[in-house]
């Protein structure tokens, strides 16, 4: 970052942040609003508590299921997209409706059909995920070098190879940004699906804390839920890191 | 010289999805040991008909024959070395070399040691562990070439290798592939737009005629290739064969 002319390290904007976020809570104008000093007292407390553990445990557990169903389910089926045409026009038009489609609306609907709990959250998680690692799998696998396929059946290929050999090796970086656009939206899957049903996980302390007034756990919460999609965003911005060497050589 | 045809087109024709057809009734053998080019001017069907020899694509009318087997699909006694240069991006140079050998469940210790050996043939001997983004175009067609020579084909079939190469690197390696050949006995099949280049390094040139294709004419300049380089580029057989290739061809530019 350039300011004035200088070079400003970037957690200097952060800083200036919560230095106007602390200023606006000390001026006392809205009681949402608390000073940030408070509102890390208060994560400390929340974060030591059993029902911080209980409820961050119900969470991830629902995001991991819910994700490792999206990548079982979205990874093959945009392959399988890819790879036939028939069943790429049969089901495109649905993966576009349903990637930009607002899944929140449905989520009162999954509760009507898969009941009230933590399956409704693992749905959730699955909805949100699941269409654009379907839409960025079939792009990679799409835009495979047609070279290296022909190449692999020249040297007697036989079909799994290529899959193996040519096909996901060769779609792995728009397949891994397809994971990681689902794993951020996964999380907010696992965050809007608790707050709806609201009485488990992390949604139900959110519900807990706002209905209390409680806006220092309740903004404590908030950076927390946005540290760890931060997180797992940059773990799979990582791992793309490590394949974009060949990407770029494609 | 002239062996018993290995590779045999019987009345080859192929009409693509889109209606245009590329090749029509191409009768031809390919002598077994010999290097026969396919030249013509650019959409003759000479990479399709390449294509149709590898069993990358099928015909539509009429069949090839190798080694007394009608082709129905690719084979381990051919080898495709490609235009460009089709080499895994994410493997390093030395299982590139052995991909051939791999897919075929080939151990890896053997393969990377037949692998090593072929690099080393084609002078690249030290670039094992480098990927193919750090490579130039001739190194990197070099790679497939060896490729190539590491599954052990009987015939080879290269769809313009040089083209994507400069040109001082192009004579080089062609050098340097007359060199390889010498004491093998491969069966190539070539496919090139260059006059010079079929002229160099043919026993056989197969001139095609533009869409839809057909064999022009054969011709076998017989200029011997066990000359030194700079010594075929200044014999009269080799120029006379240029001469004769472009008049031949000439009609065919517009």
């Amino acid at each position: 970052m350039t300011m004035f002319g200088r070079n400003i390290p970037v957690v200097f904007s952060l800083a200036i942040w919560f230095v106007a976020w602390e200023l606006v809570g000390r001026a006392g104008w809205s009681t949402i609003v608390p000073p940030v000093s408070s509102v890390f007292e208060a994560g400390i407390t929340v974060l030591g508590s059993d029902k911080f553990s209980l409820a961050a445990l119900i969470s991830l557990r629902s995001f991991a299921v819910g994700m490792a169903l999206a990548l079982v389910v979205g990874i093959p089926l945009g392959f399988l997209m890819a790879r036939s045409p028939g069943i790429g026009r049969l089901l495109g038009m649905w993966v576009n409706i349903f990637v930009s489609a607002p899944i929140s609306a449905l989520v009162p609907i999954l509760m009507a059909v898969v009941g009230i709990g933590e399956t409704t959250v693992v749905v959730t998680v699955f909805l949100f995920a699941v269409f654009v690692i379907v839409l960025d799998t079939q792009v990679g696998v799409k835009h495979a070098d047609r070279s290296l396929v022909e190449m692999a059946r020249s040297f007697g290929a036989r079909r799994r190879q290529i899959y193996i050999h040519v096909l996901i090796l060769s779609a792995l970086p728009e397949i891994l940004a397809g994971v990681r656009l689902g794993a951020i939206r996964g999380v907010k899957g696992v965050v809007i699906g608790q707050l709806l049903v609201a009485i488990i996980g992390v949604g139900e302390l959110f519900e807990l804390y706002s209905q209390h007034f409680l806006m220092e756990e309740f903004w404590a919460l908030v950076i927390v839920v946005f540290l760890f999609a931060f997180a797992v965003s940059e773990a799979i911005a990582a791992l793309e890191r490590r394949v974009e060497y060949y990407a770029s050589a494609r | 010289m002239a062996g018993d045809a290995i590779v045999e087109a019987r009345g080859v024709g192929k009409v693509y999805d889109g209606g245009v057809e590329a090749l029509r009734n191409v009768s031809i053998d390919f002598p077994r040991g010999q290097l026969s080019t396919l030249l013509g001017p650019s959409g003759c069907g000479k990479t399709t008909l390449l294509k149709i020899i590898a069993g990358l694509i099928p015909s539509n009318t009429g069949e090839v024959w190798v080694k007394g087997r009608k082709v129905a699909g690719p084979g381990p006694e051919r080898a495709f070395v490609f235009q460009d240069f089709a080499l895994l991006p994410w493997a390093t140079v030395l299982r590139n070399v052995a991909f051939g050998l791999e897919l075929r469940g080939v151990p890896r210790e053997e393969r990377d040691e037949i692998a090593r050996r072929q690099l080393a043939e084609v002078g690249l001997s030290g670039f094992e562990s480098s990927y193919p983004n750090q490579l130039s175009g001739g190194m990197k067609q070099r790679v497939g070439l060896a490729r190539a020579l590491a599954v052990d084909a009987d015939i080879i079939l290269m769809d313009e290798p040089f083209s994507s190469v400069d040109e001082q690197t192009r004579r080089k390696f062609q050098e340097d592939l007359l060199v390889l050949l010498r004491y093998r006995q491969k069966t190539v099949i070539f496919v090139t737009h260059s006059i010079e280049e079929a002229a160099y390094l043919s026993d056989r040139i197969v001139l095609l005629s533009p869409r839809p294709g057909t064999v022009s004419r054969v011709l076998t300049p017989d200029i011997g290739h066990d000359k030194d380089p700079d010594g075929i580029r200044r014999d009269r057989r080799y120029l006379d064969a240029v001469d004769e290739i472009w008049q031949i061809l000439k009609q065919y530019v517009t």
